[in-house]
């Protein structure tokens, strides 16, 4: 069964077309990456998946439950990340991921956070307040958060946006590791190397349609390029 | 353009705002309606009081002083004979009148002797408000004047008079009737004043709190905004209901903390300026019993619920922490208007349009209700808490409405049946 399964969505706002009519599936424990300029649609669609915004046509279902239908079942099984997301500046680090660790199962709260904890790698800074965090801790701290509550997708809306290498390069291997363990990961990305070495499938989406879908190695071949870049800077000018 | 001209000129459009102008709008129209209704107050303070007037006594101070009250004020019911009472206060009532003032027998048989002649009043109270004893006071003044005139007889009389008799040669026996109660000895004035002193505490308990803890809600939705937590949180399984909820909850918590904490310093404040009138209002029945409090407490309760949940309708509209500081200014004012209106007047003897606007405030039902509960006006206050209820119900299905819409994220919601009536009409 797939994933998630997306027909001919379509998102409008007042009379602008964001996404128009795209199509396309993930497969379990898969990491799928969403690419595409800036304005293409991609945070418009990640956010209608999850179930932040409504539809206006098409029809997606995420783990077999329809999402306009059924929004609080699929809330109990994903995990978003917004670009630019942020804690509640008053709380430790600990106290944050505590906080959204209660809204699931009781029993599995300390896993969680424990779990929270390892992944933010803090150290002791964890139980300092978060408006004391570097934008580099915030987003482990937010990153750890996603991942944490075991989800059985994650959306990541370019997870290492405004990180250094080192953290970059350490995000991205927990999002491996977190699909290798069963989750599947639904992630948007202007970083074509990451996208490269992160995604098992891609999809080129540019003026609100996916203009291209497929591995990154069978799109390198189809465009005779030398890299995701290549091929993404010949799809958007086709 | 200049650098000041372009400066000011993007200020001025940042500041030009529906969120700005709208709030403002509605008050200025408040006001507005407020003006119109209370200038009928002074258009009857201007009046002479509607009186009736029995003349037992037909010698020389008691015919000065019924001719005085007779030119002076408006009498309505005039007799000869103290039986006539009951047949008097109906028909001033009917007139919309303020008192019958009987003058006795031995008038002015007393004033001659040196004793002091009594003007028998019969108040008829309209209401509790310190607006509504204007015309009682205007009466309070006729019969000090009266008392001035008979003064300077005896003086032009009688140079040897005793001269603290001379200064007051008259007294008033007082009964006021006020919500098929008799209050022998107080005039509507003393009530009135006792009263407000008395009820003060409320309003400004509920305006403290409605202000602190409106401030709390809207600032919270504006800073869930500002700090880029919302998303995240629309996306954890937790009915939208629970979010709504808890930030109402959290706020009156929080909100009742600081009326707490801001109200004991109140009352040591108040208690500088407390004084006695020597009148206790436990001995004419005006107490309120444990019932009653339980009564204001859930009239309080309700509004606060109703007052937050407006609140958060409010914070939706608010995009960051500056914008929310304007959002706050309505809920100031709404708070504010009740408290004044039930300081200084009677909800009974509001104009309607007053009335109405009275009762659409959530906030004016605590305020009003101890004064309600003291002459068992359980209607208002029953009626009060199911309107302030269903207010409340109706706001909080709205804001958990917008939370469900996207609205709260993008500024626009999807009215799919506005959309199918402007495809009718164009």
């Amino acid at each position: 069964m797939a994933a998630v399964e997306v027909k001919n969505l379509v998102k409008r706002y007042g009379s602008m077309d964001a996404v128009k009519g795209i199509t396309f599936s993930i497969n379990e424990g898969e990491i799928f990456g969403l690419i595409g300029p800036n304005g293409a649609g991609k945070t418009t669609t990640l956010r209608v998946l999850s179930t932040l915004l409504s539809i206006n046509g098409g029809s997606v279902t995420i783990l077999g439950y329809d999402l306009e239908k059924q929004a609080a079942e699929v809330r109990k099984h994903i995990s978003y990340l917004p670009e630019d997301a942020g804690a509640y500046k008053n709380l430790t680090g600990r106290a944050y991921l505590q906080f959204i660790a209660n809204f699931f199962d009781p029993k599995e709260v300390p896993a969680m956070v424990q779990k929270g904890i390892q992944i933010t790698d803090l150290g002791g800074r964890i139980d300092d307040r978060v408006d004391t965090y570097s934008k580099g801790m915030m987003r482990r701290l937010l990153v750890g958060r996603a991942l944490m509550t075991n989800p059985k997708l994650a959306i990541l809306d370019e997870p290492t946006s405004g990180l250094d290498v080192i953290n970059a390069q350490e995000i991205r291997k927990l999002v491996k590791s977190t699909a290798q363990s069963g989750t599947t990961v639904l992630l948007s990305s202007h970083n074509m190397l990451e996208v490269e070495y992160l995604c098992d499938r891609i999809a080129l989406i540019s003026e609100g349609k996916i203009v291209q879908e497929g591995k990154p190695k069978t799109l390198m071949e189809k465009y005779n390029a030398r890299n995701i870049e290549e091929v993404f800077i010949r799809t958007v000018r086709e | 353009m200049s650098g000041l001209g372009n400066i000011t000129k993007k200020e001025i459009r940042e500041l030009l705002t529906p969120a700005t102008f709208v709030p403002i709008i509605m008050v200025a129209l408040i006001f507005a309606t407020m003006g119109t209704s209370l200038s009928g107050l002074q258009e009857q303070a201007l009046e002479p009081p509607v009186i009736g007037v029995i003349v037992e006594d037909d010698t020389t101070y008691s015919t000065m002083a019924s001719t005085i009250l007779k030119t002076m004020a408006k009498s309505v019911y005039n007799s000869t004979s103290t039986a006539d009472l009951q047949e008097g206060l109906e028909v001033v009532k009917q007139h919309d009148g303020v008192a019958v003032i009987i003058i006795p027998r031995n008038f002015t048989d007393q004033i001659q002797q040196e004793k002091q002649g009594t003007f028998e009043v019969y108040w008829i109270m309209k209401g509790t408000g310190l607006m509504d004893s204007i015309s009682s006071g205007s009466l309070e003044s006729l019969l000090s004047y009266v008392n001035t005139n008979i003064s300077k007889q005896l003086i032009k009389q009688n140079t040897t008079v005793n001269a603290s008799f001379v200064l007051s040669p008259t007294k008033r026996l007082e009964t006021t009737s006020y919500k098929n109660r008799e209050f022998v000895g107080l005039s509507p004035n003393t009530i009135s004043g006792m009263l407000a002193s008395q009820s003060m505490l409320i309003p400004i308990v509920m305006m403290m709190i409605i202000i602190m803890a409106g401030g709390i809600v809207i600032t919270s939705m504006a800073l869930e905004k500002e700090n880029k937590t919302l998303e995240t949180l629309l996306t954890l399984p937790v009915k939208r209901t629970s979010i709504v909820s808890g930030k109402i909850i959290a706020a009156a918590i929080i909100g009742l903390l600081l009326a707490i904490i801001y109200m004991i310093g109140m009352q040591f404040y108040f208690q500088g300026f407390t004084f006695s009138v020597g009148v206790n209002l436990a001995t004419y029945g005006l107490v309120l019993n444990t019932v009653d409090f339980i009564w204001i407490g859930v009239s309080l309760f309700l509004a606060l619920i109703a007052g937050l949940s407006l609140c958060m309708l409010l914070g939706t509209f608010a995009k960051n922490y500056k914008s929310a500081q304007t959002l706050t200014f309505p809920i100031t004012m709404l708070a504010l208007i009740p408290m004044f209106i039930t300081m200084f007047a009677d909800f009974d003897t509001l104009p309607m349009a007053l009335k109405v606007l009275t009762f659409a405030i959530p906030f004016s039902h605590p305020m009003m209700a101890s004064r309600a509960l003291l002459f068992d006006d359980y209607l208002l206050v029953a009626g009060g808490i199911v309107y302030v209820g269903i207010f409340a119900m109706i706001t909080i299905s709205i804001v958990v409405w917008v939370f469900k819409t996207d609205r709260l994220l993008t500024g626009t919601t999807k009215f799919k049946w506005l959309k199918g009536l402007k495809r009718r009409r164009f």
